[in-house]
Formats: structure tokens, C-alpha cells, sequence
């Protein structure tokens, strides 16, 4: 159709820019199977690597014999920590200043924990092998307690005590025990103090979130090749910083960085579990150079459970004080954190506990003091961000229990208590009594609509009557009403405070056009499902005005892409859209340039109109940007090189504050411990929505982690440290049939400070879920005495629940 | 998740499957669908040397209507099971059953010989054939015989089968018309074995219980077929006081252990009130 007859919105609709809910351009090769993920990695003569695991969870590692394992043929190597501390291998630094055993250095610390690594020329022969490899262990006293972990006598980690047996400094200040990492204090202890003590009233809980575990779908994996003719090592694997994973090879291994290419191809979810450095990863590279040969490894389903990073294991003490119309006055709280063997947690380094200090919510709270203690344990390190940014979601959960728990001390609505406290509109952007600059919110326009959409008073009376009828005996349900406000805080982070590992929290895009107005766009994150590929396109298409279908999205090729930290922590619209909307902006700024040659006017005489620039005042002189683009290569304008292309390498000035309101009603059979959801209403306001279609596909992702999480999903240890959910039989993941349907909602409140004014959203449903739920089960429970339980709500905990008070007769 | 190695026999008659068994002794399993065995295997705490699959054999395939039985060979599928018009009309319990067994993936390839013959506490069907009063036919190296599925089950995993024989059919004494039946599961998911479950069928002639049958899974290292409640149901009108005593006595034949499921205690509790809803569901449907 001709350009002169379209109408401007007909224009902008071609565009499928930012609004439209685009259809995933990745979706085609995803659900016909043609991904590649690392395991569809076949090169020639490719080894494949299998571990050799503890079965004990603290144990000292006498002696290993190799012979037999060497015997099986197609066995090329038997790798220990004997092997590679000849290289410095045999320990790696984590992401929290830790360092962790690679492979197992005399002693084991949990159940999993990596002992040797077997090559072999299939994976049938290095299974057989490992089997083979006789390690003596003699068995140490197991630690699985935290608040044990702090008192007792058992030392962990030799490298944490003196020669005198006392505790040396750790990496963020002293430790007060061997077993002690760190104590992060934040806030202002003693104001919080005077506080509690002053206060009409002051609401008292211990507030556990458990163990848990990201587990995507694809497990973690790597293949290394190391070519030794031109000295290049190039890595595949399930990362989620491709970049941040060269560097810190590099720095390990001395191999230079520019002989070091590192690609994350198609990942199948990450969840924060494919954000650390994994003994995996090292030893493919080792063998790689060893053996000169590829070398692959991917780790299956239980390994992933066992030993590669779980997330939360918070103890949360919380104290919040109030007057006795409700309007809190002091927020208090001390979380003793389990961080397993190695301190490995993925947060930036001046975060010891992540954004833990984002604990007082949505809510105006004038005064607050936080202390985090980490602790190690005979447990699988980890600690990582599961769906959400660094500790948010324990925060989160924190909060919004504290809340509930203050409500029933008041015997007050929840909902109306949460209301009289959130922080106003007018305040933003708002300082927390704990350090944070909250960007924007509309907290109140929010909750009132989650509110009336459910018919909240109308649930109330509802909910009345089934008491009511649950007292006479004529049901044996339970109806619970869960409610929510959450604030997020993500788009790690300005570099002046965020880094990991001493790189800068930034990120990049490179937009390069061609001559005939199509493009490549290059990022530093890597989609893991999230649809960085169709969202990031419909930034640029808006940007510079050419349709989305014809931009192409390269993410996750170190020797391609621009340095950027990655995909996790929300961080990818806030940090790297900014930066792909900035590139597209100097792209844009070229092309006016252009474009008013071409027209014969001054470059300030155009003006922008969707995919085009027009001499204002005269709409009919235009030149498209399909037409530019063609110029910018092919005819020679005075003053200007030839091209289009632009790079942008984005710091965000701060961070972005999503925020939603969420509202879950459920059935509880107080016989069976059977909770049954009944429906799930989920408001979110992420700011401007790139793609209201894949927005609405991670909420309903999202909340589904936090249902499973909220209601069964744990990795748990017996007291010998064994792990008693390694399998999916056991580690809960929901099918469809378990999965409710949701309700959808947004507001629109902008970021100031982003090109777009958008937020991030991928992250949300499981920070709000998973209170939400919670809150629910606790709610139905509410007018029988119950004020707080842990999680996960699982039957036989609900059941036990009802037992408790009493409900089973 | 790798398994160790081993040899493939794929023979297309029960005899020659029989004769496989009997040259490698207790190096050989035979197997069906695969949903217990394999992940066995891979987790390398079922180590076998000769892997013997009976897919190819017809005869362990088909459900057949004869008189007063329907019998069902061991191949047949739990899909197969949920679509056969026969046995919805004849013993529509089994459909009712197999539809809370794992998911649509695993029924379309797990079998019925193998859930009864593997002697897993944890399936459902052993229970169920239990409470239908089915027999089993063993094919060995001297023939063939018929076991009782109440007399099958010795412990977990131990059943009165040889290790030579292979379990080919089920037979099924078709219940009475009018007979009420039901099979009700409580599991934390799809997928999941069950915290408790029961299967119950009972006829009711002039206000009282003429026939009961009740049997649980789950609960026990064997499958639980209660007589004592059953018995407690017997020329009873099936009031509160009827199923009270029945679910006393079922739960008093059951030892459940505690798992990541729950404790005893919860075991039993939700045991009695999943067995008290099937006796109320299967009393509904008696005419």
C-alpha cells in the first residue's frame, strides 16, 4: 500500500511497536523443537564429563582411587583437586566473595557436593566410571541448623579460623563465630528500639521462608573447546551473564579475554539458577585443555536439585510497631540467612543480603532497622534470586506476613491497614527509612481497584457467613482471602553502588540499520525465555519508526554482542531497554540529520512523525526511515560518514520500582489439608508496557512459581543433611491441572527516570505470589487464633494446622 | 541418570519370553511400560543384565468379555483401560481408578500387568483388584496358574510371582448389577502416588448392605484389603454408625510410614475421611 494513503495509526500499527501485544517471534522454533540449548551442542570428537558426588553431607575425603574408573574403555581422564591445583582450579571465587571448591579439597561440606569429574569419549562410559571411583570418606559431625550452626562446636570451613582457632575476618567485616560469614546491619538500631519500646502496640512474629529452588527446565550445562592451534577457548553454556562468566574466566584461568569466547545459546529458564559459576563449567574447561578435545557437560535432574543454587532460606525476626489506629511508627528485623557450605549467593557486592532493605514494602515507615546474619551449614551453596531481584521476594513475604500479623494485633481489616500506610502518590519519589529513592507509584489508585474488581466487601461477608457455617457444623471448608501490595525494587543497578565481582551493573545495545531499513540489534542480557527478541524490537520499531518484523535480536555471543552484566533481577527492560531506546535515539538524531539534506531544510525544520521525518509544517515533504537508511549508505552528505549505527552502554540513574496489588481466594477441606484456589486476581504496574501479551504471560509464569512455592515446593534436609526432595516426584513443580486461572490487571505508572518509563515485570508475580497465597491460607485460619505458620502449605501442614487449633474435633 | 549397559531380547510369544527369564535367572527382568523400572535403572538401583520387552507379544494385549469376566492382558494400557467401552459398562470402577493415575503421557504407556505385578505399594491398581476380587495368571517354565490379587502381595516389591514367571492377565469376576462403586485418591498432584486412597464397592438390597468390598493404597507395604470392614458394612443399613465402624476397622488394618507426604497420623486421618466420602459416593450409586 502506498505510504501517502495510510492513515498515522495504520502507520504506527505497521510498526508493532511498544503497546502491541506482538506475537513471540522466538515461539516458532520453540514449540517446533528446533531450539538449541547447550545439550543440541554436538562437535567433533566432543568428551562428555560426569561427576563423581559426596553422598555425605560433611565428610573428610581420606583418599581417591581412580584405577579402577580409568579402566573402562572410552575413559580418558579422572579428574580431583589434586589435578587442578597445579592450575589454581581447584577452588573459584563466588559471587559474594566467597570461594568455593571446585572439586572436593579434603573435605565434602554438603550432600552433591562435586568430588572428581570423569571424561569419557560418551556419557554411558563416564557414568560407569564415576561409579567406579572409590573415595574413603570419614564422616564429621553435620551441621543443618543455622542457629545450631552459630553455637556449635563443629567448624566448617577450615579457611574461616585462625591457628588459634579463632574467626578470621570475613569478606564483609568480622565474623563472631567460624560458621558466622557476615552480619549486614542497615537502618538505625537504636531509633528502632526506642521506637518498639515507646508504641501503642507492637506486633511480634518469626516469619520463615524456606528452602527452595529455581529448578528450570533445562538443566545447567557447558561445552568447552579449547582449540590449541589458535589458542582460543570458546564456551557454551546455560548463562545468564555471558559477558560477566568471560571475564571471570579469564581472570581464573589467565587464559587472555580476547581468546575467550563465551555463548549462551537458547536457555530454557533460568530463574537466577544459571546466574552463578558452577564446578561444571570449570572442569569442562580443564578437561577441554587437558584433552584438547570438546568436552561437554550437563548435569540431570537430581543434580540440579542437590547442588546447583537453591534460593531464600530466610529466618526472618520481625517486630513492627504501631499506633493503636494503626499507622505504623518502627519496622524491625533480624534474618538469620543459611547460606549452605560456600557463601555463592548471586547479589552485588555491597549486598551482602541482596536488596533484603527493601523489607518495608509499599509502606510510608518512618523509622526501621534490618540485620541480616549469614551462616554456613552443611547445605548446597546457592542463595540466588529465584524470579525476582536479589533477596526482594524474602523481603516481600517479610513484610507483607508483618502486616497481617499487625492487623490481627489490631484487630483491624488487612486491607484497610495496608491502605491508611502505603506511601502517597505525592510522595514519590520516596525516601525509605532504610536507604532506598522509590521512583514512582500510585499505591492507593492500585489497591482500590484490586479491591472493588474482586468485590472485596462482598468476599468479607461471604467469608462471614462460611464461618458461620463451619461453627454450626454445616461445612467443613474454610474460604481464606489473601491479600497483597507489593514493591519491587530491580534494574540492577547504578554502577556508583551495584557491581558484581567489581563489574559495573550497566548495560548495552548496538543497532546496527541496513541499507534497506531493516536491522540488527545486539544486547548484553540473554532472553531466557522472557521475549527479549519480539520486546526489544518493538522498543526500536517505536524508536526510529522501522516495523519490528524486520528487526533482528542477537543476544548471548561475547565476540558479537556489546559487554553487558546479563538477565536476572528484572534488570534487562530497566537497564539494557533503556540502553536499546538510547541507541536508537542517537540513530534517530543521525537520520534527522539526513533527513533534512535530503528535504533541502535546516535540520531543526523536521520533525519526527512515527516512521518518518516531515518538514514541519508541510507533512507531505517527508523522507521515511526506510528511505534514509537507504541514503545514509549510498549518497554522500557533506559532514556526515556513511552508516547508521549506534551503540548506547545505559547506567541507570537508579533503580526501578514496580509495584501490584494481588488478591487470591481460596477453599480450604480442613479434613484433607487440600487447598483449592478460586480465583486470583493479579494488578501490576510496571510502568509503560512494552508487550501487554508476553507482560501478561510472565505474570501467569510467575505466579505459577509462587504458587508452587507458596504451596509445596521446598528442598528439605533430613538431620544427617540429606537431601529428602531430589526429584520431582517430590520437589513440587504444578501442571496445568494444579494451576488456576488468573486475573490480569494493570495501572500505568511510568519510571521518571527511564527513556521509556518502563520497570520490569518478570519478576513480580513471584515477589506479590507467594505472600499472596500464604496470606490466604493464614486468612481462613485468622478467626480460629492462628496468627503465623511456615511455608509451604502442603497438606499435611494445612492439616496440621487445622489439628492444632483444635478443628478436627 | 545414566543407566548401566544391558541386553535387549525383544521376543514375540510368551514362551520364548519365559524361556529368556529362565536361561539368565534373576539377571533378567521383563518389562512393560517402563514407569518403575527405568527409573530404576537410571538411578542405577536396578542393575540387570538382560532386558526383556514384551511389547511385541499380542497375547498379553486386549480386554475380553466372557460370561461373568472380562479379562484384561497384562499389556494393555491404562489409556486403553480409561477408553474401552467394555469395561465402562462392565466394571466402570477401573476407568474411575485409572483416570487419577499419573498423567495422560504416562497412561498411554503404563501398563496394567505392570502396575499389579511390580508390587509397589504405591500403585493403584493392586488395591483396586483387591477390592474386585481379580486373579492373576502367571505363565512359568511348568505352565500356567492363577494366583488371587488378595493373595498376591507379600511386602513391598514381593509378590507371590516367580522370578521365571510372567504375570499375562487379569480376570475379573463382573460385579452384580446395580452394584455402587467408587475410587477416591488424595495426592499432592498430578503425577503423585497417593497420600491415601480407596476403592469401595458395595451393594444394597431392601435398605441394607448386601456386599461390600473395601480395599486402600498406599498405606501399607501391601495393598490394604479391610474385611473386618467390609464385614462391618454387612446387613447394615449404611448410616453413620454403619460406615463409622467400617472406617474404624479400615484404618486399623492399615501401617502407613511417615514421607514427605506427611506423618502417620495424617496419613490415617486423611485415609479415614477419603474411605468415609467412597463408601458415601458408592452408596449414591447402589440401586
Amino acid at each position: 500500500m502506498n505510504e501517502q494513503t495510510l492513515t498515522p495509526e495504520q502507520r504506527a500499527a505497521n510498526l508493532k511497536g511498544m503497546g502491541s501485544s506482538r506475537k513471540r517471534v522466538e515461539d516458532v522454533r520453540f514449540t517446533q523443537g528446533k531450539g538449541n540449548y547447550v545439550d543440541d551442542i554436538k562437535l567433533d570428537g566432543m568428551l562428555f564429563g560426569d561427576f563423581v558426588r559426596s553422598p555425605y553431607a560433611h565428610a573428610r575425603v581420606v583418599s581417591i582411587n581412580t584405577e579402577e574408573a580409568m579402566k573402562v574403555p572410552g575413559v580418558v581422564a579422572v579428574l580431583t583437586a589434586e589435578d587442578l591445583a597445579p592450575l589454581g582450579l581447584h577452588w573459584m571465587p563466588t559471587l559474594a566473595g566467597d570461594k568455593q571448591m571446585v572439586l572436593a579439597d579434603g573435605k565434602v561440606l554438603f550432600q552433591g557436593q562435586e568430588v572428581a569429574f570423569v571424561v569419557a569419549e560418551d556419557r554411558y562410559a563416564a557414568a560407569d566410571a564415576a561409579e567406579l571411583v572409590e573415595v574413603d570418606y570419614e564422616e564429621l559431625p553435620v551441621v543443618v541448623d543455622p542457629f545450631e550452626a552459630l553455637k556449635s562446636d563443629v567448624v566448617l570451613r577450615e579457611d574461616t579460623v585462625d591457628e588459634n582457632g579463632n574467626a578470621t575476618e570475613g569478606a564483609h567485616g568480622p565474623r563472631n563465630h567460624p560458621n558466622h560469614i557476615f552480619t549486614w546491619e542497615q537502618g538505625e538500631k537504636e531509633a528502632t528500639e526506642a521506637v518498639l519500646s515507646e508504641a501503642d502496640v507492637v506486633a511480634e512474629e518469626m516469619v520463615y521462608y524456606h528452602r527452595t529452588h529455581p529448578c528450570p527446565l533445562e538443566t545447567c550445562g557447558s561445552v568447552a573447546s579449547m582449540d590449541k592451534v589458535t589458542g582460543k577457548l570458546t564456551l557454551w553454556g546455560t548463562f545468564q551473564a555471558p559477558h560477566a562468566i568471560r571475564t571471570v574466566v579469564s581472570l581464573i584461568s589467565g587464559i587472555a579475554e580476547h581468546n575467550i569466547r563465551v555463548i549462551s545459546p537458547d536457555i530454557g529458564g533460568g530463574f537466577g539458577n544459571k546466574v552463578g559459576a558452577y564446578a561444571g563449567y570449570v572442569c569442562s574447561v580443564v578437561a577441554s585443555i587437558v584433552t584438547g578435545k570438546p568436552v561437554k557437560w550437563v548435569e540431570d535432574r537430581m543434580e540440579n536439585l542437590m547442588s546447583t543454587a537453591f534460593a531464600r532460606d530466610y529466618w526472618m525476626k520481625g517486630k513492627i510497631a504501631a499506633t493503636k489506629d494503626g499507622k505504623i511508627t518502627g519496622l524491625w528485623c533480624h534474618t538469620t540467612a543459611d547460606h549452605g557450605g560456600f557463601d555463592a549467593c548471586a547479589d552485588p557486592t555491597k549486598f551482602p543480603a541482596g536488596f533484603m532493605n527493601i523489607c518495608t514494602g509499599s509502606y510510608d515507615i518512618p523509622t526501621a532497622y534490618l540485620a541480616v546474619e549469614g551462616v554456613y551449614t552443611n547445605k548446597a551453596p546457592g542463595g540466588v534470586a529465584y524470579r525476582c531481584s536479589f533477596r526482594v521476594t524474602e523481603a516481600a513475604y517479610f513484610i507483607e506476613r508483618m502486616i497481617e500479623v499487625l492487623a490481627i494485633k489490631l484487630n483491624m481489616d488487612a486491607a484497610e491497614l495496608r491502605r491508611i500506610n502505603f506511601i502517597k502518590k505525592d510522595q514519590f519519589p520516596y525516601q525509605s527509612a532504610l536507604g532506598w529513592e522509590y521512583d514512582s507509584g500510585d499505591y492507593h489508585t492500585a489497591w482500590d481497584k484490586a479491591l472493588e474488581s474482586v468485590g472485596y466487601d462482598k468476599l468479607r461477608v461471604e467469608q462471614a457467613q462460611q464461618i458461620e457455617d463451619f461453627k454450626a457444623g454445616k461445612t467443613r471448608k474454610l474460604m481464606g482471602i489473601g491479600l497483597t501490595h507489593f514493591t519491587e525494587i530491580v534494574g540492577a543497578g547504578p554502577v556508583k553502588n551495584c557491581d558484581i565481582l567489581g563489574l559495573g551493573m550497566f548495560d548495552s545495545c548496538e543497532i546496527r540499520i541496513h541499507p534497506t531499513g531493516s536491522a540488527i540489534a545486539r544486547l548484553g542480557t540473554i532472553s531466557q525465555g522472557q521475549g527479549h527478541a519480539t520486546t526489544f524490537a518493538q522498543i526500536i520499531a517505536s524508536e526510529i519508526g522501522l516495523p519490528a518484523d524486520d528487526i533482528t535480536l542477537e543476544e548471548g555471543d561475547t565476540d558479537t554482542a556489546p559487554y553487558g552484566l546479563g538477565t536476572y533481577g528484572s534488570r534487562s527492560t530497566p537497564v539494557a531497554g533503556a540502553a536499546t531506546a538510547m541507541a536508537a535515539r542517537k540513530i534517530r538524531a543521525k537520520a534527522q540529520m539526513i533527513a533534512a539534506y535530503l528535504l533541502e531544510v535546516h535540520d531543526d525544520d523536521v520533525e519526527w512523525d512515527i516512521d518518518r521525518f516531515a518538514v514541519k509544517g508541510a507533512p507531505e515533504r517527508f523522507k521515511t526511515m526506510k528511505e534514509i537508511a537507504f541514503a545514509a549508505y549510498n549518497q554522500a552528505i557533506p559532514g556526515l560518514e556513511p552508516g547508521l549505527e549506534a551503540v548506547s552502554y545505559y547506567d541507570p540513574p537508579n533503580m526501578t520500582y514496580p509495584f501490584g496489588a494481588y488478591i487470591c481466594v481460596l477453599d480450604i477441606d480442613v479434613d484433607t489439608g487440600e487447598a483449592d484456589i478460586r480465583s486470583f486476581y493479579a494488578l501490576d504496574d510496571c510502568g509503560t508496557r512494552i508487550n501487554p501479551m508476553i507482560i501478561e504471560g510472565q505474570v501467569h509464569g510467575g505466579l505459577t512459581e509462587a504458587l508452587a512455592i507458596a504451596m509445596g515446593q521446598e528442598i528439605a534436609y533430613d538431620e544427617m543433611g540429606n537431601v529428602k526432595t531430589g526429584t520431582l516426584m517430590d520437589f513440587f513443580i504444578p501442571t496445568a491441572w494444579e494451576t488456576p486461572n488468573y486475573i490480569t490487571d494493570h495501572t500505568t505508572t511510568p519510571s521518571p527516570h527511564h527513556p521509556i518509563g518502563a520497570k520490569g515485570v518478570g519478576e513480580s508475580p513471584n515477589v506479590g505470589g507467594v505472600p499472596c497465597f500464604s496470606n490466604a491460607v493464614h486468612d481462613a485460619f485468622r478467626p480460629f487464633g492462628l496468627t503465623q505458620t511456615h511455608m509451604p502449605h502442603d497438606h499435611w501442614r494445612i492439616w496440621k494446622t487445622a489439628n492444632d487449633l483444635g478443628l478436627h474435633g | 541418570m545414566i543407566p548401566a549397559g544391558f541386553e535387549y531380547h525383544r521376543p514375540s510369544d510368551i514362551a520364548s519370553a519365559v524361556s529368556i527369564l529362565q536361561e539368565h535367572g534373576d539377571e533378567a527382568r521383563v518389562i512393560a511400560g517402563g514407569h518403575s523400572l527405568i527409573p530404576m535403572m537410571k538411578l542405577r538401583m536396578a542393575d540387570m543384565g538382560h532386558l526383556i520387552d514384551l511389547q511385541d507379544i499380542d497375547a498379553l494385549k486386549g480386554i475380553s468379555l466372557m460370561g461373568d469376566t472380562v479379562t484384561i492382558g497384562a499389556m494393555v494400557t491404562q489409556h486403553e483401560l480409561i477408553t474401552s467401552a467394555t469395561l465402562a459398562n462392565a466394571v466402570p470402577i477401573i476407568k474411575e481408578a485409572a483416570l487419577l493415575i499419573a498423567d495422560p503421557q504416562v497412561r498411554y504407556v503404563g501398563t496394567v500387568g505392570g502396575n499389579v505385578a511390580n508390587g509397589d505399594p504405591g500403585n493403584d491398581m493392586p488395591g483396586l483388584m483387591q477390592c474386585l476380587n481379580a486373579s492373576y495368571e502367571l505363565s512359568g517354565p511348568d505352565g500356567t496358574r492363577t494366583v488371587a490379587a488378595r493373595e498376591f502381595y507379600e511386602a513391598a516389591y514381593f509378590t507371590a510371582r516367580d522370578d521365571e514367571e510372567i504375570l499375562t492377565r487379569i480376570h475379573i469376576p463382573v460385579p452384580a448389577a446395580g452394584t455402587g462403586y467408587a475410587y477416591e485418591k488424595q495426592k499432592r498432584k498430578i503425577g503423585d502416588y497417593a497420600t491415601a486412597a480407596s476403592a469401595v464397592m458395595l451393594r444394597v438390597v431392601d435398605g441394607v448392605c448386601a456386599e461390600a468390598s473395601i480395599a486402600m493404597t498406599n498405606l501399607a507395604d501391601t495393598p490394604v484389603f479391610a474385611e473386618a470392614a467390609s464385614a462391618a458394612l454387612y446387613g447394615r443399613a449404611l448410616d453413620d454408625a454403619a460406615i463409622g465402624d467400617a472406617v474404624s476397622a479400615a484404618i486399623e488394618a492399615t501401617d502407613p510410614v511417615a514421607d514427605n507426604r506427611g506423618p502417620v497420623e495424617f496419613k490415617k486421618h486423611v485415609a479415614s475421611v477419603i474411605l468415609r466420602r467412597a463408601i458415601d459416593r458408592a452408596a449414591s450409586r447402589a440401586s
